[in-house]
């Protein structure tokens, strides 16, 4: 099917990085978290992209599924596998119960609920010492393994991580690209006219919530696992923010962009720490810079960029001859 | 027990009349420009932390001479983020310039992890720290100071939109651009005093509570939200709703922390708010608007 | 046979009142068109019809099932479908894809099924593909079946709006204003498509302002005023009847058809 010629190419990216840079830190650990990143993105994105239904709490969802991991396994002592699964079940349940509510509002009175949201769930991470370790975080959570093959060492937890994301990204463009998908357009577009097309709009807003939450739900599991120690830190407010800047910086409503998004935020630290004290300052301006001149997104930005590009080639090729 | 709930509510006020600052910022940067300015918390620190440090050492400033440079220091940050931020994206969703706001929250605060590092500062109380008793409560006068300053801005912003040419001029732009810009208003002008008198409070508020509070490179960050909050909850079209929002939150988190678990104040002061949302989806004083087809 | 029976329906807003105790049948297979001056409460009508209003009082029954209290997406459930006065479009699409959200209720692909392209999902892809084209070339529109949507100009908007309508396959097609803005060759291509949509057997509900328009396609014409019901009859019986000239045409406005 033509919408998945881009899937092929980031599949064979994905492939390739670890075999032409093998052991490097900027693919096997940078790459790791990046990919993970991007799982939140892609996710964050159906919802707020596609659905236009911004979230500043979807770190809270990352955050549940993470802790629910990490309780699980720990205090608890169960397989890491059915800890993820009732990770995504707690996580559901809750977005099921959030998502009538708070998609009843709109603009920035959605922003603020969905913020509440997010903090509501870091600081019950932080107060409820006895199960979540409190602000100290919980260490010694156990890795996974499938069928004897332990995911212990960077390559693997590459392996592992990048495999969710492509099937994640591979779900997400088979759902834009289908009823439900143009559903979720639709009421973005214009929530009446959706709804005069037969869309239930409350219901269909509620899906693409709880979807949305199942996989930050999965992506936290995965990251518990991979860190073996979860703190409140990670689930902050400031990382919902970091997601959505994620997902408008690459492109909303572009799954790639949204890995793009993903991928340069994840690195642009990494490429800062050289200057040093500088560093948070650059970070904001970059920020603003790209979103006063590039507001459609890098990856849309890109995409016309290199069309216009092409464009003046061609004329003057056909000038030439 | 009632003793004790005075005492909360003596708190709760003085908290409350700082985010009720900081929420009136939010709702007259949004009134005259639809922005969501989450930089609001920046301008509430730079101005305690550049206070504190015009005001610091042997050749420092007195402290009223400090604040009052702080002020026009942070008025000067207001009107530069909306001529060369805000500005220039005009048009951009929601959420990019909820992205660009932030982008400005950011580097400010860089700013100020460059100029003054991670410490935690602190600043002389204004007129003493002798307790005064009223009844079994007790109020530092610094309380006072807040609540009286914060009392003080309200009542001037309140005469400013609605007694002069300005004030007036800027309501006008909120209503219609395009038509304030036909009768001769200088639309980009108000902007800037939108934002400059925005920041003008922010630095108020972070100057008066700092005695209490201290405050950090990162002090702004929490409070920006609470004032965001504020303003929702009071309504983000009404600035006097904004100033009832800020005082109401105060209230709930001081009697929160105080009856139930200070760990979860800030909870359920967030909790309260989305029943608000649920219940009524915009705010306690905020108009419903309806959707034209 | 009626196929809306609406029956004493009233509504007001804040004390002012927009509709008050309107009755009238929109016979199933005929053009039937609702005239009326400017805030004589027709988009008030269109909006409680289709379930986006409710009204305070009184009945709307759709094929004899009543209606008032549904929301828009289960009366376009029942076979109703409508285009607005001030085009909502879904501006982030392609033409092809608006359409085919027109044809959503034709189709039953859950998410969970889209997620994972399950074979029935594709082929109710084929099938919404196929649909919308249909859609799109009965409005005369297969050179934009690529376009992005804000690419457009308004004249095709408005046809675009009446393929994704069409989609649908409604019974009752609701057209708010479908000549407003239009210049006068698209406002002939749009009479034109009117005449085309009800002989295909969708009844049609039109409000509409171009009187040429009105007259030329309508079977039955309804003219209220403030609310309220002023005439109702073929188009001869309404350009001859004396109130409608005295009220609504001032008297002495003549015009040709």
């Amino acid at each position: 099917m033509s919408y998945l010629r881009g899937f092929y190419l980031l599949l064979a990216v994905a492939l390739l990085l670890p075999i032409a840079f093998p052991g490097s830190y900027y693919v096997t650990v940078v790459g790791v978290t990046a990919a993970l990143n991007a799982i939140l993105a892609v996710s964050l994105n159906l919802l707020m992209g596609y659905a236009g239904q911004i979230s500043l709490g979807h770190a809270g969802f990352f955050g549940v599924g993470a802790y629910a991991s990490a309780i699980l396994t720990t205090r608890y002592g169960w397989n890491p596998w059915p800890a993820i699964v009732a990770g995504m079940a707690a996580t559901g349940v809750i977005a099921f119960t959030l998502a009538r509510p708070i998609l009843r509002l709109k603009g920035h009175y959605l922003a603020m609920a969905t913020l509440g949201m997010g903090i509501i769930i870091n600081i019950v991470l932080v107060q409820a010492g006895s199960f979540t370790g409190g602000p100290d975080g919980l260490g010694g959570i156990p890795t996974l393994s499938l069928f004897g093959w332990r995911v212990n060492s960077d390559l693997r937890w590459y392996i592992v991580i990048v495999s969710v994301l492509l099937v994640v990204v591979w779900i997400s463009l088979n759902i834009i690209n289908s009823r439900s998908g143009r559903a979720l357009r639709a009421l973005h577009g214009s929530e009446v006219a959706a709804e005069m097309m037969g869309i239930d709009t409350g219901a269909t807003k509620t899906q693409v919530f709880v979807l949305a939450a199942l996989i930050a739900s999965l992506a936290g599991s995965l990251f518990a696992y991979q860190q073996a120690f979860v703190s409140p830190d990670s689930f902050s407010f400031f990382f919902s923010i970091e997601l959505v800047t994620m997902v408008v910086l690459g492109g909303m409503a572009s799954t790639y962009g949204a890995i793009l998004g993903a991928v340069i935020l994840t690195f642009l630290p990494e490429l800062l720490v050289v200057f040093e004290d500088y560093e948070v300052m650059i970070f904001g301006a970059i920020l603003m810079l790209m979103m006063i001149f590039l507001p459609q997104g890098l990856f849309v930005g890109l995409q016309g960029l290199v069309r216009r590009v092409l464009r003046a080639k061609q004329g003057s090729e056909r000038g030439a001859a | 027990m009632l003793d004790q709930i005075l005492q909360f509510l003596l708190t709760g006020v003085t908290v409350g009349a700082t985010y009720a600052l900081v929420a009136l910022g939010f709702a007259i940067i949004y009134n005259a420009s639809d922005v969501v300015n989450f930089a609001q918390g920046e301008f509430v620190m730079l101005g305690a932390m550049s206070t504190i440090a015009l005001s610091a050492g042997d050749q420092g400033l007195p402290l009223w001479l400090a604040a009052i440079c702080a002020v026009l220091l942070v008025i000067l940050v207001g009107m530069l983020l909306q001529r060369f931020a805000i500005a220039p994206a005009r048009g951009a969703s929601v959420v990019t310039t909820i992205i660009i706001t932030i982008g400005a929250s950011i580097f400010l605060r860089g700013v100020a992890l460059l100029l003054w590092g991670k410490d935690i500062f602190g600043m002389p109380h204004f007129s003493g720290e002798e307790p005064i008793q009223i009844g079994e409560a007790t109020i530092l006068p610094q309380n006072i100071w807040v609540m009286g300053g914060a009392a003080l801005l309200v009542l001037g912003v309140h005469y400013f939109f609605n007694h002069t040419l300005n004030g007036k001029s800027i309501l006008a732009c909120s209503c219609n651009r395009t038509a304030a810009n036909l009768v001769g208003i200088n639309v980009g002008m108000m902007m800037l005093i939108a934002y400059g008198l925005s920041a003008l409070l922010g630095s108020l508020a972070g100057i008066l509570v700092a005695p209490i509070t201290f405050t950090s490179y990162d002090a702004g960050v929490m409070l920006g939200l609470k004032g965001f909050s504020a303003a929702i909850l009071g309504g983000m079209g009404n600035p006097m709703g904004a100033v009832a929002g800020g005082l109401l939150l105060g209230l709930i988190e001081s009697l929160a922390a105080g009856l139930i678990s200070s760990g979860y104040k800030d909870a359920i002061g967030f909790v309260i708010l989305l029943l608000v949302l649920f219940f009524r989806p915009s705010g306690i004083f905020g108009k419903a608007s309806a959707e034209r087809v | 046979m009626a196929l809306l029976r609406i029956d004493s329906i009233s509504k007001s807003f804040g004390g002012v009142t927009a509709i008050a105790d309107l009755s009238f049948d929109v016979p199933e297979g005929k053009v039937y068109a609702v005239i009326g001056p400017n805030g004589a409460g027709k988009t008030t009508l269109f909006n409680m019809l289709c379930g986006i209003y409710t009204p305070d009082e009184g009945s709307i029954r759709f094929r004899e099932s009543e209606i008032v209290t549904l929301p828009p997406h289960q009366v376009a459930a029942l076979g109703v479908s409508r285009t607005f006065q001030n085009l909502q479009m879904f501006f982030n699409m392609s033409v092809l894809d608006n359409v085919k959200v027109g044809a959503h209720l034709r189709s039953r692909t859950p998410l969970w099924s889209a997620a994972l392209r399950l074979p029935q999902t594709r082929h109710e892809e084929r099938q919404a593909d196929n649909w919308a084209r249909e859609a799109l070339s009965f409005c005369g529109l297969e050179e934009y079946l690529r376009s992005e949507a804000d690419a457009l100009p308004y004249g095709v908007l408005k046809r675009v709006e009446i393929a994704r309508a069409l989609a649908a396959a409604p019974k009752l097609l609701l057209m708010d204003e479908p000549a407003a803005g239009l210049n006068d060759t698209e406002t002939k291509e749009m009479r034109a498509l009117i005449r085309r949509i009800s002989e295909s057997g969708i009844t049609v509900l039109l409000v509409e302002h171009n009187m040429g328009l009105v007259m030329d396609v309508s079977d039955r014409i309804l003219v209220i005023d403030y609310g309220s019901r002023l005439a109702e009859g073929t188009p001869k019986q309404i350009q001859n009847d004396p109130a409608v000239i005295q009220a609504y045409l001032g008297g002495e406005v003549q015009y040709a058809i």
